[in-house]
């Protein structure tokens, strides 16, 4: 990371969650808006509208008997408090998607204005994807990458135009039953991206989806696909908002990676939602020999995140990385961490998590590495890293590690801290005020994690956990 | 009227147990100051205090700076009126780098000097100007994209307290034991960088318990102080005879004034 990006969180500090506004959500403007609650008329309704083949139609269904069947969890954060009957599952905001931003409806547009994703697109990314409520609205990719075979598309174009790959591969990392969340995006998904990188393509710059629920009681279910083929490389980055709103919405979605040999993918988010938003996502990679899988992820938005990247090692010497930040302010439980199984002899792993809490809110790290009999020679790192802010909140650590092998090396370190008063007051009798000298602080606990990501996204980040600092000292 | 003048100064814990016990003292522009006392006299709280910790009550007494009373204000606006302490321990922040740190810190004293509104200094100015300093105070390169204080040896951390003197531009700067943990080599560079500052621009406060450093910083003003006041006031003539007899000599002059 430059150093400007430090520069950058020390001024301008704003004391409100900057994307809390909302078009309105008249159903009239909509082109298709579901009823509220979920069952098979509703599935039904879907999987018709989208005109979806056979076997997606009864994977809907099967997914929904699955949802119906598990109890919701216990453990994590209280999703009890979800009420599933007063969710909308399906909002398709417009009859078809657009390739120009200018052929958007003019509301949604400026959404996207605002959001700074057109702009972005012309700086510095290769392809972006924007989804709104239920549907991908906006999709390109750049024609060059094209002309080289890369597929980047919504998951629903992808479904209808390459129904043999999707075919399979959907639900062959996280099976449809693998846990209650993943079974309800089994059932109602829509939107999300496909990606498929050719053997030996190395995508530069970064390819970026951006998730908006605009619409009240919104349930928003993505479900993302990506293959990197042999020696080939991509760098996929979602963002995500909401407005404000005093009830509910759900955010579900899965996302299935598969690296092949050599291959690598990074899929970073920075995960921004409103604090109505119940943020509850399965993703999950495989990597196969000497592949590459990195996880860079970035919570700082919801009411509540359960969410927990895993990486499965499949072949020999292959790679994974879990880089986590999570910051929980007030009203906001973040659950967050990383799996990686190591099921491959020789293959290393890396988890890295960082968690902040402030204003009574409550970060977690809960993770679980497990190296299968046969992996020998594995080797793993975890270090995981809380910084409180005050005394009312609360950090947690689950680091649950499983080995069947003696042959590995295994390290793993945690820190609880506080900001001292005497940091701060070095700082301060720098001439730094106190928010800004706590601000300072706060990004330099999170720097390994930030450093990691591309410059913008790194001001980024470094904004959003500005703006979560505000109001927390002075 | 001196730029920093202390008045009937007295400094409590925050339990009320009295450490600075009613201090009277004038550091102007262009001046070297010497405090000179023995462990435990509370010479450092007294820099502390003047800096604006929180955990030190001033109980008593004024801390006049260019005329201005500053004992309600916080270290961050006293820095920013011009007041700095080259600390004893300097403290280590993780993950943020002194290239990036110092730039914060100039711009934030710029912005308090241009009236709250943001002046951040042009990157090539700042570059320009670091470097400068870096290679002035014989820091090395490979500092400036480390982390502040991280790891730092001790010698490390002085040079950079200095460095951070040199590029804040303080009126007045105070500097606590910043002998202490140095080799010869590293106090004459830390010296040499004071000796530089100190002009129409600055004055300074040097705050030690040994005469080592007075070889290289020649004082104008050297003060005793022993159980939490100035019990003898001299020239440089002072430290030496401080030197050659010790603290012990000055314990009856407490006692007289007690």
């Amino acid at each position: 990371m430059s150093s400007n990006s430090e520069t950058e969180i020390v001024k301008g500090i704003r004391d409100e969650y900057a994307y809390g506004f909302s078009n309105s959500d008249d159903a009239e403007n909509y082109f298709f808006k579901s009823g509220r609650g979920l069952n098979h008329e509703i599935v039904e309704a879907i999987a018709e509208h989208k005109k979806e083949p056979d076997w997606m139609r009864k994977f809907r269904h099967k997914s929904l008997d699955y949802f119906n069947a598990r109890p919701l969890p216990t453990w994590g954060g209280n999703v009890a408090e979800i009420d599933f009957e007063n969710i909308f599952y399906y909002i398709k905001p417009t009859e078809k998607q657009a390739k120009n931003w200018e052929d958007l409806p003019a509301d949604i547009l400026d959404t996207w204005d605002k959001l700074g994703i057109p702009e972005a697109e012309k700086k510095y990314l290769a392809g972006v994807g924007a989804q709104y409520e239920s549907e991908v609205v906006y999709h390109k990719l750049q024609a060059d990458l094209e002309a080289k075979g890369v597929l980047f598309l919504d998951m629903d174009t992808a479904l209808r135009e390459h129904e043999d790959v999707v075919k399979q591969y959907i639900g062959t990392i996280i099976p449809q039953n693998d846990n209650k969340f993943a079974a309800l995006n089994s059932a109602v998904w829509s939107g999300g991206s496909f990606i498929y990188v050719p053997p030996g393509v190395k995508i530069e710059l970064p390819l970026q989806a951006y998730f908006r629920i605009n619409a009240e009681n919104m349930g928003q279910f993505e479900r993302t696909l990506i293959i990197v083929d042999e020696d080939a490389y991509v760098h996929y980055v979602e963002g995500c908002t909401a407005p404000i709103y005093s009830s509910d919405s759900l955010h579900s979605a899965v996302v299935e990676i598969i690296v092949k040999p050599r291959g690598r993918c990074r899929y970073t988010t920075i995960q921004n939602w409103s604090n109505n938003v119940f943020n509850l996502v399965t993703k999950r990679a495989v990597a196969y020999e000497d592949a590459t899988m990195e996880w860079v992820d970035g919570n700082l938005g919801s009411k509540l995140t359960m969410k927990y990247p895993a990486i499965w090692l499949m072949g020999e010497r292959a790679h994974g990385e879990v880089l986590s930040i999570a910051f929980a302010g007030k009203g906001q439980h973040q659950d967050a961490g990383g799996k990686v199984v190591h099921a491959a002899p020789n293959t290393t792993s890396v988890i890295n998590s960082k968690s902040i809490s402030k204003d009574g809110g409550r970060a977690g790290y809960r993770g679980l590495l497990e190296v299968a009999k046969g992996a020998h020679g594995a080797k793993s790192k975890v270090v995981c890293d809380a910084l409180i802010l005050d005394e009312e909140s609360r950090s947690d650590t689950y680091p649950y590690i499983r080995v069947d092998e003696n042959d590995v090396e295994l390290g793993h370190e945690a820190t609880v801290s506080k900001i001292g008063e005497e940091q701060l007051f070095y700082l301060m009798s720098r001439g730094l005020t106190e928010a800004e000298a706590s601000a300072m602080i706060v990004s330099g606990f999170v720097e390994p994690i930030t450093k990691e990501l591309p410059l913008e996204y790194a001001v980024e980040m470094n904004r959003l956990i500005q703006l979560q600092m505000e109001g927390s000292v002075g | 009227m001196a730029f920093l003048e202390l008045k009937n100064l007295h400094v409590a814990l925050e339990d009320g147990t009295p450490i600075v016990k009613g201090v009277d003292l004038s550091v102007d522009l262009n001046e070297k100051h010497a405090i000179m006392g023995p462990n435990g006299s509370g010479k450092s709280t007294l820099a502390y205090a003047l800096m604006g910790h929180p955990s030190y009550e001033i109980t008593e007494g004024e801390i006049l700076l260019d005329g201005e009373n500053i004992v309600e204000m916080g270290a961050d606006e006293r820095a920013q009126k011009g007041l700095f302490l080259a600390f004893q321990y300097p403290h280590a922040i993780p993950g943020v780098t002194v290239t990036s740190f110092l730039r914060s810190a100039i711009n934030a004293i710029r912005k308090a000097k241009n009236g709250g509104q943001d002046d951040p200094i042009p990157v090539k100015e700042f570059r320009t100007h670091i470097l400068a300093a870096m290679e002035r105070l014989k820091v090395p390169r490979e500092l400036a994209s480390r982390y502040l204080n991280d790891g730092f040896s001790g010698g490390e951390k002085k040079r950079v307290e200095i460095l951070q003197m040199a590029l804040l531009e303080p009126k007045i700067a105070i500097l606590d034991e910043t002998d202490s943990g140095l080799d010869i080599d590293a106090l004459k560079i830390v010296a040499n960088g004071v000796n530089d500052l100190v002009g129409p621009e600055m004055g300074a406060l040097v705050i030690t318990h040994y005469q080592r450093i007075l070889n290289y910083i020649t004082p104008d003003h050297v003060h005793v102080f022993v159980d939490g006041r100035i019990v003898a006031s001299g020239g440089k003539e002072l430290a030496e005879r401080l030197e050659a007899e010790g603290y012990e000599a000055f314990i009856p002059a407490v006692e007289a004034v007690a």
